[in-house]
């Protein structure tokens, strides 16, 4: 295994309060739908089994950001593949905003970013900037100095791997 | 004396109020009781239930509601250009208002249709119909984007659509105002005066692929000339059957009004189409060679394609007797509307004073009987008695359409009394009535056009607004109304203002729409042949004097960003492709003085502004959709050298911007 994930949401703590005093408003709706409901018993457990019903969907609304890199594994010498796969995910959806010198352009020059980074927190910037964004002081700053949210550009666990590959090719590495 | 002559005006101004509203109800103030507003508040940040899907009239679009909160989520453009969005006016969408007349830029849009697969939702397409210029479109329920529109030929007024049959295997189009045809099917020049030799009205049958939705003109039926105005598929037993309502069965070509009016009975007409496609089949039938626009968006070249096609079939019911039954239905009937069991047809005479059931069983045991009354323009008119279930006595004034429940009550609105009234369809019984605010049309329950209405609310779309809402001059906002249906009585809940004229609308859970709904297009899926996929291939190019600018936008900045060498007498189109690939990231794009609207580009799309400059000088362009912190950077230069001149073709953006040298 190169990448252990789990699923990371954000329905956590701020959310709670709200969530809380619907409580009340979602018991109106659950005893109402009891009052209105005229179908037998096994009617019922059948519609239970379907689909999430219109309330429920109303009621519950975990945002799901990503999932999130807990580990990568690197290995040496670099996959030539990963880092041709990689330069072609950087050309269409990060070239627009790093130079691969150490300049900043929109975001910071990716020159030597392997070498600043641990694997894992590039991998997490890629595909979870929301989550680093809210938990991460290192992507904290990046914020405060570019100001522009860097775009979830929407990669695959395996687009972002390869991307780090190409990145550890630019910074030299064979 | 001052006091008691303002108390004297104060009354007769009352007086006069009233006198004017005279159509009103009686009570002026909306019955609200206490408790019904957590009935319709939806919490920020939390979801509505239902998606309205509301016809937007005279605005040529749908616009889609969140029930039970009434808030308004988008304008969906369909037959009319929508400068907000650059539909219509953006080289790719275009062609989606191409018809055989060219352009419209306009149209009225009266009715949707949800697909069904077995008669019920499946949160797939929203068709729509015009009414001007006959057209019927598909709409994505992934997208809320218009996929295809195809011309109804040999029609107008095409009023009784698109009212999809249970699997959609069809939507339907029909025609209002009779129109004269002839027998190589093209619009002949006669005097308005031939009407009754010359004009007929068509039922059109619109083939929906059942995979892709892809729409074509199955065949047609030739009616006499009479205005077609609503339909309604059977369901179930009734599935082969379709029902339209018409007037103008006096065949009137001058004062309607009143020349439209005089018989006692009009028509519903009963279609069998399951027997009419084996007509087809079979090779029966002529062949109409009048033109049709067909026009079609795709997805991953993000941009429509027209094509014209000139023939469909034709299939006469007089020569084949067996497709077209006539069952006469009292005083110009408007709404003709099929229960959920597929039993009984609704039909509202506007101008009756009774609502007429008819019995999909005894109707065809009159055709197997042969009970007619006689015949209209060689069709068979079934015997009024032989079809009846029964008649609603003394419901209101002025029915015009009915809803289901599902638990065997109808809602039919009127128009005159503005109330909704709910009735017991097999005891013709009136259980309940609401006043409306004020006349209603249309009415929406909540999946009543399937096999199982959701039920829980009714919505009235009202044809007159007065003193609901705040004044803004003479022309006010339209207006809906919301009713809890979930009891014995209803219970108005919500007022909420719409779009256009609202006519027919519909209502779909969310949990069949929202899980579906595209968040972005991606990227490397962009087959658009001016795209750009990565900055790094920014540029123009020069082809004679049209200049193709091959643009990319991402927060913050468009590239190229400096533009030189473009001269009076080129035309300039930006081709704009948007890198993002996030949800909610769309950037926008206009250009001073350009005449032309703005683009608005969803992530991962490629959209074209065509321009052509009028001044020499300095034209800026920039984002106009607040993309981040620095969008307000988000803009650049192209520079208008006069015609002739030899300023270089130079491009770029930072380090690649032309320099002064």
């Amino acid at each position: 295994m190169l990448l252990t994930m789990n699923p990371h949401t954000s329905a956590s703590s701020s959310n709670y309060s709200i969530l809380r005093s619907f409580a009340a408003i979602s018991l109106a709706a659950a005893l109402a739908f009891s009052l209105t409901g005229c179908g037998s018993k096994e009617a019922a457990e059948q519609e239970a089994k379907q689909a999430p019903s219109p309330s429920d969907l109303a009621q519950n609304q975990p945002e799901t950001h990503g999932t999130e890199v807990k580990s990568v594994e690197l290995t040496t010498p670099l996959k030539q593949d990963w880092v041709t796969a990689g330069k072609g995910v950087y050309d269409m959806k990060c070239l627009a905003c790093h130079k691969l010198t150490a300049d900043k352009l929109v975001g910071p020059g990716w020159a030597g970013v392997t070498k600043r980074r641990q694997p894992v927190w590039v991998m997490n910037m890629i595909l979870n900037v929301d989550m680093m964004l809210e938990k991460d002081p290192e992507a904290q700053k990046l914020l405060e100095l570019c100001m522009v949210r860097m775009p979830n550009q929407n990669l695959t666990p395996e687009e972002a791997r390869s991307v780090l590959e190409f990145m550890r090719s630019n910074d030299g590495e064979k | 004396m001052n006091k008691r002559f303002l108390l004297l005006a104060g009354l007769a101004a009352i007086t006069g109020a009233g006198l004017l509203t005279g159509c009103k109800p009686k009570q002026l103030i909306a019955p609200v009781q206490s408790g019904v507003a957590e009935k319709v508040y939806v919490a920020p940040g939390k979801y509505d239930e239902f998606y309205n899907i509301v016809s937007g009239g005279f605005s040529g679009g749908v616009a889609i509601y969140g029930l039970p909160s009434g808030r308004l989520f988008r304008q969906i453009p369909v037959f009319a250009q929508h400068p907000e969005s650059g539909y219509g006016y953006s080289e790719e969408t275009k062609p989606m208002l191409n018809t055989s007349y060219g352009t419209q830029v306009w149209d009225d849009q009266h009715h949707v249709g949800l697909s069904t697969t077995n008669g019920e939702h499946d949160g797939r397409w929203i068709f729509a119909n015009s009414n001007n210029s006959p057209r019927v479109a598909r709409i994505s329920l992934e997208t809320f984007r218009t996929e295809e529109i195809i011309e109804i030929p040999n029609s107008s007024g095409n009023h009784s659509s698109p009212f999809l049959t249970e699997n959609t295997e069809y939507a339907v189009a029909g025609t209002r105002f009779a129109y004269p045809l002839d027998d190589e099917g093209s619009n002949p020049d006669v005097p308005i005066a031939s009407f009754k030799d010359t004009f007929k009205s068509v039922i059109s049958m619109v083939a929906v692929e059942p995979k892709t939705g892809r729409l074509s003109i199955g065949f047609q039926i030739l009616l006499p000339g009479i205005d077609i105005d609503l339909a309604r598929a059977g369901k179930k037993k009734s599935h082969d059957w379709i029902f339209f309502s018409c007037y103008n069965s006096e065949q009137a070509h001058t004062l309607l009004e009143v020349n439209a009016s005089q018989k006692d009975k009009d028509f519903i007409v009963a279609i069998n189409w399951k027997k009419c496609e084996e007509y087809v089949k079979a090779g029966k039938g002529r062949k109409s060679r009048n033109p049709y626009a067909h026009n079609v968006w795709d997805e991953h070249t993000h941009s429509a394609k027209s094509t014209i096609l000139n023939e469909v079939t034709i299939l006469d019911p007089t020569e084949l007797k067996d497709i077209v039954y006539l069952m006469p239905c009292p005083k110009s009937p408007h709404g003709c509307d099929t229960d959920p069991t597929g039993s009984y047809i609704i039909g509202s005479g506007k101008l009756a004073a009774i609502i007429p059931v008819f019995s999909f069983d005894k109707m065809l045991k009159a055709i197997a009987d042969k009970n007619h009354e006689g015949e209209f323009c060689g069709l068979p008119v079934l015997k009024y008695e032989s079809v009846l279930h029964g008649e609603v006595k003394k419901p209101g004034l002025g029915p015009l359409h009915t809803e289901f429940d599902g638990k065997g009550n109808a809602y039919t609105s009127f128009f005159v009394t503005s109330e909704i009234v709910k009735w017991n369809i097999e005891t013709l019984q009136v259980v309940d009535r609401a006043p409306t605010y004020y006349s209603v049309g249309h009415m929406t329950v909540p999946g009543s056009a399937t096999v199982k209405p959701h039920g829980k609310y009714a919505i009235a779309y009202n044809k007159i607004t007065k003193d609901r809402y705040l004044p803004t001059g003479p022309e006010l906002t339209q207006s809906a109304q919301l009713y809890d249906i979930s009891g014995d009585k209803m219970k108005l809940l919500l007022d909420f203002p719409t779009v256009g004229e609202p006519h027919y609308a519909e209502a779909i859970p969310a949990a069949l729409v929202k899980p579906k709904s595209k968040k972005f297009y991606k990227i490397e899926a962009n087959n658009h042949p001016y795209v750009t996929k990565s900055e790094k291939d920014a540029r123009v190019v020069r082809e004679g004097n049209v200049v193709h600018v091959y643009m990319t936008a991402i927060r913050s900045h468009l590239a190229p960003d400096n533009i030189e060498g473009v001269k009076i007498g080129d035309e300039v189109y930006f081709h704009v492709t948007n890198l993002e690939q996030d949800w909610d990231v769309p950037h926008g794009f206009a250009v001073k003085g350009s005449g032309n609207a703005e683009l608005l580009i969803m992530p991962g799309e490629t959209a074209t502004l065509k321009y052509v400059p009028g001044r020499v000088g300095i034209a800026p362009f920039y984002c106009t959709d607040f993309c981040s912190a620095l969008h307000q950077e988000m803009q650049g230069y192209l520079r208008v050298s006069p015609a002739g001149s030899d300023v270089p073709l130079k491009f770029g953006i930072g380090e690649t911007a032309p320099t002064a040298k």
